[in-house]
């Protein structure tokens, strides 16, 4: 195995506990042993790689900040963070598929489930034997979950689930999904499993980004499930913000993933790639973009760590994850297309990660809430004034 | 059953190496260090070893205080104790041979794990030098490994093949790519590293019983010279091949 490589122009290394840096550098071994070689192959065949679940589920990285009697790592959320960074610098896909299995699953059933929901799921789901996935968003409702039309109707013994959802990762490889759906008005929780009668989960396809992750539309039709379905603690859109928010985290930091691998191929090129007898790095203009690619990539790591440490401390905000949402992916969008633009022609051929990781971004940049409604959350808090509508 | 892994702290292959101002020694500036690649082997062979046949694993390393953070990655794959041998020395692979082979003895280890070289000094002895002072056997170079009850089988690589030879612990394996696929540390197992405990000892004084001259890098690569791009340069390549560089 090699030696860690990624940025630390700063020495943000030494803000790290020894084991914050053994995990970073583990999942860099993984992702540079598993994931690199593979996932051209994939993301070209538009295929989630399935077969390194068991090995991310061996690593402990799902659920990795809950507690150990339920299988998990119980560890720090910048611990959290830097996996999520590492597995990006691999594909977008395999961190999204993480983050929907901690943040978005995992979470709400620890945080909204019962005991006996919280024993049953959360083992199988942190060793990987159960994938979920979290059905928000429906095809009219996308920064506008409030609006949702999926419905549950109380029956004697348990629901009944109607409604459509969209634009959901791993949904079609997924054994449960986590359905937000109106009870008499109120947005609440429920686990639904896939073999339940009426549901349906279709793939998406011609997706010219994230094509190494499973998207899906999940279809309810009267689709009736037990009381014990219903996560008790769930109230209103509230408790699935708070999922988002620890997903949106999960990103800030995984975008920074794709920039500093965007970087270091465009700043290895650009010092091999002669042209008028010297090395592209050699002139000012390249040298302008790697700096400015550079010192980005520094800012978010700063801002990923400062949040990371809030949250570890229960001080952090909905409005602190969206600022670093925002400005992460914008940036690592940003740096994907000024590392494209070093490589020259190059840039655009599977030999190079860094078209993969720009089409990717696209994505990573409107999921979570867009770049623009994370601009109007942080505009409330600092004004005052909702400007959503 | 007590199993031993030896395991060696030494620059990353990917490092640029250059000659430090005694000309005796590497610059360390700026190099970053790993687990010697060949003794992960050695540490997954020793954890696979434990599952199949019980007992208790060490990590036995020589070295300073950087030797830790290999260390604690070979107890975050999930060997239990930790020795280290505790010295700023630079010793030669007799000498590490001695003081690891003290070290095997005190902790009364019958199956004893090393890579089979380690990729800083490339002497490739020290595994096999311990085995002679602690009187073990040794087989070198391993790539398939079963051992029951006292008798082990071992397949080693040789030019060309292999070769299977059998023989009884005591014993010392050193480990050869191929053998093993090394297992990442899993979180859990970084979290219970943690709790672990890196025995700190000062070993006996040693003396070299070779010394180090000096270190040079190799010569500067000739640039390559394009004799021709058809068919019709191979007659002058035969010619170079023959006359100039005297291959063929």
């Amino acid at each position: 195995m090699s030696a860690y490589r990624g940025v630390d122009y700063l020495d943000l290394d030494s803000l790290l506990s020894e084991e914050e840096i053994l995990v970073r550098n583990n999942i860099y071994q993984f992702v540079r042993q598993e994931v690199i070689p593979v996932i051209e192959k994939h993301y070209e065949e538009g295929k989630f790689p399935l077969h390194l679940v068991p090995k991310m589920a061996e690593l402990g990285i799902f659920g990795i900040t809950l507690p150990e009697k339920y299988g998990c790592a119980n560890m720090n959320n910048v611990v959290y963070g830097l996996v999520m960074q590492e597995l990006e610098r691999g594909d977008s896909g395999i961190r999204s598929f993480t983050s929907v299995q901690s943040s978005l699953v995992m979470y709400p059933i620890y945080t909204f489930g019962s005991e006996k929901q919280k024993e049953y799921w959360l083992p199988k789901l942190a060793k990987g034997e159960v994938i979920g996935c979290f059905g928000l968003t429906e095809p009219d409702f996308g920064s506008n979950p409030a609006g949702m039309l999926t419905k549950a109707e109380k029956t004697d013994n348990g629901f009944i689930l109607n409604g459509s959802k969209m634009w959901i990762t791993n949904g079609s490889i997924a054994d449960i999904a986590i359905i937000w759906a109106k009870l008499e008005g109120n947005i609440r929780g429920f686990i639904v499993e896939k073999e339940r009668k009426g549901f349906t989960a279709v793939e998406m396809k011609g997706k010219h980004s994230l094509r190494a992750s499973v998207t899906s539309e999940l279809i309810l039709d009267n689709v009736e499930i037990p009381e014990e379905n219903l996560l008790p603690q769930s109230m209103g859109l509230k408790s699935a913000l708070m999922c988002l928010n620890q997903a949106r985290y999960s990103i800030a930091w995984g975008v920074t993933g794709a920039m500093i691998e965007c970087y270091l191929s465009a700043l290895d090129y650009s010092k091999s790639r002669i042209q008028f007898d010297k090395p592209i790095a050699a002139y000012q203009m390249t040298q302008e973009k790697l700096v400015y690619m550079l010192t980005e990539i520094t800012k978010s790591q700063l801002l990923n760590l400062q949040i990371g440490r809030l949250k570890d401390q229960n001080k952090v905000k909905h409005t602190h994850i969206s600022m670093a949402k925002r400005n992460n992916c914008e940036k690592a969008l940003e740096i994907a297309q000024i590392a494209r633009e070093i490589l020259g022609a190059n840039g655009i051929l599977n030999e190079y990660p860094v078209m993969r990781h720009a089409a990717n971004l696209h994505s990573v940049k409107t999921y979570e809430g867009t770049h623009e409604m994370h601009t109007l959350i942080i505009g409330e808090d600092i004004t005052g004034f909702q400007a959503f509508t | 059953m007590k199993i031993a892994v030896c395991l060696n702290h030494v620059p990353d292959t990917a490092s640029k190496i250059s000659v430090g101002q005694d000309n005796q020694s590497i610059d360390t500036s700026g190099v970053t260090f790993v687990v010697n690649p060949y003794d992960e082997f050695a540490v997954e062979e020793a954890l696979k070893t434990k599952e199949k046949v019980g007992g208790d694993t060490v990590v036995i390393s020589l070295g300073n205080d950087n030797n830790k953070e290999s260390i604690k990655k070979a107890l975050a794959m999930g060997v239990d104790n930790a020795v280290l041998l505790k010295t700023n020395e630079i010793y030669d692979s007799l000498s590490v041979a001695k003081i690891l082979a003290n070290e095997i003895k005190t902790q009364n280890a019958e199956i004893v794990f090393f890579g089979k070289q380690s990729v800083d000094y490339d002497n490739g002895a020290v595994g096999q030098m311990c085995a002679e002072l602690l009187g073990y056997n040794s087989v070198s170079v391993v790539v398939g490994l079963e051992i029951n009850g006292n008798k082990v089988r071992a397949e080693r690589e040789i030019e060309g093949g292999r070769e299977i030879v059998e023989t009884e612990l005591p014993v010392v394996i050193t480990t050869q790519k191929g053998l093993n696929e090394p297992r990442y540390a899993s979180l859990k197992g970084i979290m219970a590293a943690k709790k672990k405990i890196i025995d700190e000892k000062i070993p006996e004084n040693c003396s070299n019983y070779t010394e180090t001259i000096s270190m040079k890098k190799p010569p500067a690569k000739q640039p390559g010279r394009i004799i021709g791009t058809d068919a019709t340069a191979v007659p002058e390549l035969i010619r170079l091949l023959k006359e100039e560089v005297k291959v063929i």
